[in-house]
Parts: structure tokens; C-alpha cells; sequence
């Protein structure tokens, strides 16, 4: 099987991931959809023999930084309103309860790290590569996203979450 | 008590991700035997695992986009009449295989081809997410339980009943609706008094869908006995009962409807 093929296997596995992290099922696959443009134009940059998934999953990782990073500049509200309208008439919404409104709460970079790891299941090392950030860092944001969903699963909500950083 | 060495934050992490070797995960299990604070919190974080992939996991199984194949570069350098007679070969084998629509592909088709054990995994899926729940296990309490059926009857599109399972020693917690493949579908909890629980998937079939006798799946840890009995198709899930007694509840379900 060649990458580009390889490319178009790991579709499903993107969409999953964009979901989670970003929510709606039109701005993940958007997210999905810029990926694969900017995945197949460089697909050359790719080496063969490393980790196809770590790379388009870093590839993504940038991609959903620039756009989040684009959506501030234009507007600092812009981000958050329609995430929120749009998950309350979305009609998975019944299944996407606590746990999910939990994590859509935590730092992109926690969130990130977390989706990763129980996810996609990923190791931390692959995880620190994707995301271009070293392990230690990998780590404390795991523990971090951690304990907040727990907090916020337990309904303690932000004042529990300083003692915890 | 004995003074097993504390384990460090990543190794906790590791732990709950369960990537520890043997040696230290009985070095860890020993630590959190005498710890219960720290056991609790390393479980919590093993299950939002298995919450977020269960709740997850419905994703591979949806039809990619096409516009997301055309990105993924499904358009290799081929001549614009080959690329589009190969997409029309592809949409008239897609729609002849699954009767979708010729935009939408499939990935992968095979899972599709039996619409109750699509049914079945769903019904292990939404067990799996909503039976470890403590604070709302379900939308509508046994206390309206004249309300719950007349409400998920009206929205499932069939007359949904509510078995009595006292017998296995099983009491109504609730339901709640929850999207289908085809529309919406009903999910009764029960439990024990020890709090074992299982659910009760119900959906309506087409007519003409054709009975079934009672059919066993595992997936993951749940347990999945299905059926279809006229109107509705029936999947009963459980993580906490052994697959003797599942049948047993499954058979009492089915003759109370018969």
C-alpha cells in the first residue's frame, strides 16, 4: 500500500479526532478537509518508513493552530459562540453529555495531549512528536487534563482547578 | 502495612493508560491498595478513557465525505475522463453494494451488510457509555415511567413497552432517547439492588424486516443478546452479567412481548 493510500485509510481516525477536539461534525471535517489539502501537497516532505499517522497528525495539529490562531485575529468572539449554538441543535447531542462538555472545557494544548493519548491511544512518544513538544511537557499536560476533567466530573467546577496547576 | 515506594505522577498516568509493565504494575497495585484516594482518582481517569472512545468510537464507522476522498488526494494525476469514469464506476458499485447515496462513501462496507449487528454494537455502545453514569444514568426517571413510554413510543415510531424484569431481580432506573442509525431509538436502564445494570436498546423496524431468533455479541466487555420480534428490533446489553444470565433476562423480555 502506498502513502496515498495509507492517507485515505486514516480518514476515519482524523474525523474522530477533529470531532473530539473541536466539536461539531462541519468544523472537523473542515479541520479533516484542510489537513488532507496540506497533507497531500507535502506529502513529498513525508519520509518513508516513519510514522504516517504521527504525520498527519502533526500536520493537523498545525493546521487546527492556525486556524483557531485565525479565528482570534478576526474575532475574539467568533470562537466560542457558534461552538456552543451549534452543539446544542446538533442531533448527536444526546450522546454527547457530561464527559464531552467536560473536555470541550479544557486548554486546546490539555485537550490536545489527552485525545492523543486515549484516543487515537498513541505512546508519548509519539504524542511528543506529533505535537513537536517534548515528553516532560507531554506528561504534565496529561496529569493536568486529567485531574480538571475529573474536577469538572465532579462538579467542583474552577475553584478546584487552581489548586490542581 | 507495608511501604511500597510512592510512584511518580507519570507513572500513575501510565498506569491508568494501562502501559506499565507487569513488575511495576504490581508495585503500583500494592501503593494504591493502601492509598484508596489515589486508586480512586487513577480509575476515574481509566474510564474518561473508555467514556471518550466509546462516545467516539460511532465516528469511524460514518460514511467519509466525498469532498474529504477528493482531498485525501483521490485525485491522482489521472485524466479528467478516466477520473470520472472511475468515480462512476465507483458510485454505481457503492450504491449497488449499500444502496447509499453515490456521495457518500463508506468505510469500511462490510460492517454494514447486517442491520442488527449494526443495531447490536450501537446498543453495547451507548451501554457502555451511559450504565457507568451515577448522576444521570437516565433522562426520564421510573417515576414517570407512564410518561417515558408514551413519550419514547411517540418518538421511536412504534409502540415501545416496558418489561417487567422483577422476576430476574431487576428494577426500571428510566430511559432515554438516543440517535439511531435510521432514527431515534430507546434505552431502558435496569438494575439490582447490588447496582448491576443492563439496558435495553429498542428500535423500529421496517416492516417486513423479518424475525430473528436470539443472537449473541461481545464487544469490548458487553455483552449483547439481539433480536427482531415484529415491530421492533430488541438488544439487550450488559457489562456486569455473565452471558447465562443475560439470556435468561433476554428470554423474559421476549416472552412478555409475545
Amino acid at each position: 500500500m502506498n502513502e496515498a493510500e495509507r492517507l485515505v485509510e486514516l480518514i476515519p481516525r482524523l474525523r474522530r479526532y477533529a470531532r473530539a477536539l473541536v466539536g461539531d461534525r462541519a468544523t472537523a471535517d473542515d479541520l479533516v478537509q484542510d489537513t488532507l489539502e496540506r497533507a497531500w501537497a507535502k506529502l513529498h516532505l513525508y519520509r518513508r518508513g516513519t510514522d504516517l499517522r504521527a504525520w498527519l497528525f502533526t500536520v493537523m495539529h498545525n493546521v487546527h493552530v492556525n486556524r483557531v490562531r485565525a479565528a482570534r485575529a478576526t474575532d475574539p468572539l467568533e470562537e466560542e459562540m457558534p461552538e456552543l449554538a451549534q452543539r446544542a441543535s446538533q442531533g448527536d447531542a444526546l450522546l454527547v453529555r457530561d464527559l464531552d462538555r467536560a473536555i470541550s472545557r479544557l486548554p486546546d494544548e490539555q485537550r490536545a495531549v489527552l485525545l492523543l493519548v486515549t484516543l487515537e491511544e498513541m505512546s508519548y512518544d509519539s504524542v511528543a512528536r506529533t505535537l513537536e513538544i517534548p515528553i516532560g511537557t507531554v506528561m504534565s499536560r496529561l496529569s493536568r487534563a486529567r485531574e480538571k476533567l475529573r474536577a469538572m466530573m465532579l462538579g467542583q467546577g474552577a475553584t478546584r482547578l487552581k489548586v490542581v496547576k | 502495612m507495608s511501604e511500597a515506594r510512592q510512584p511518580s505522577e507519570g507513572d500513575l498516568q501510565a498506569y491508568a493508560d494501562g502501559r506499565v509493565d507487569p513488575d511495576r504494575k504490581a508495585a503500583i497495585d500494592a501503593w494504591l491498595a493502601e492509598h484508596p484516594d489515589e486508586a480512586e482518582r487513577v480509575e476515574a481517569y481509566r474510564r474518561f478513557g473508555e467514556g471518550l472512545r466509546s462516545l467516539y468510537e460511532p465516528v469511524l464507522e460514518e460514511p467519509v465525505p466525498a469532498r474529504l476522498m477528493r482531498s485525501a488526494g483521490v485525485r491522482r494525476p489521472w485524466l479528467p475522463s478516466a477520473k470520472a469514469a472511475a468515480w462512476l464506476a465507483l458510485g454505481v458499485a457503492i450504491g449497488t453494494l449499500a444502496g447509499w447515496q453515490l456521495h457518500e462513501w463508506r468505510t469500511p462496507p462490510p460492517l454494514a451488510a447486517d442491520p442488527a449487528a449494526v443495531m447490536a454494537r450501537r446498543a453495547a455502545m451507548a451501554h457502555a457509555t451511559y450504565s457507568p453514569e451515577v448522576r444521570h444514568p437516565v433522562e426520564v426517571g421510573a417515576d414517570q415511567e407512564q410518561h417515558l413510554v408514551t413519550w419514547l413510543s411517540k418518538r421511536v415510531g412504534a409502540k415501545v413497552r416496558v418489561p417487567r424484569l422483577d422476576e430476574a431481580g431487576m428494577s426500571l432506573v428510566g430511559g432515554r432517547l438516543l440517535p439511531g442509525e435510521t432514527g431515534p431509538v430507546a434505552q431502558f436502564m435496569y438494575q439490582t439492588t447490588a447496582g448491576r445494570r443492563i439496558t435495553l436498546y429498542v428500535r423500529a423496524e421496517a416492516r417486513g424486516h423479518r424475525e430473528t431468533a436470539f443472537r449473541y455479541a461481545r464487544e469490548n466487555n458487553v455483552g449483547v443478546f439481539y433480536w427482531v420480534d415484529r415491530e421492533c428490533g430488541y438488544a439487550l446489553a450488559s457489562a456486569d452479567l455473565s452471558k447465562d444470565e443475560l439470556l435468561h433476562i433476554a428470554t423474559l423480555v421476549y416472552k412478555q412481548f409475545d
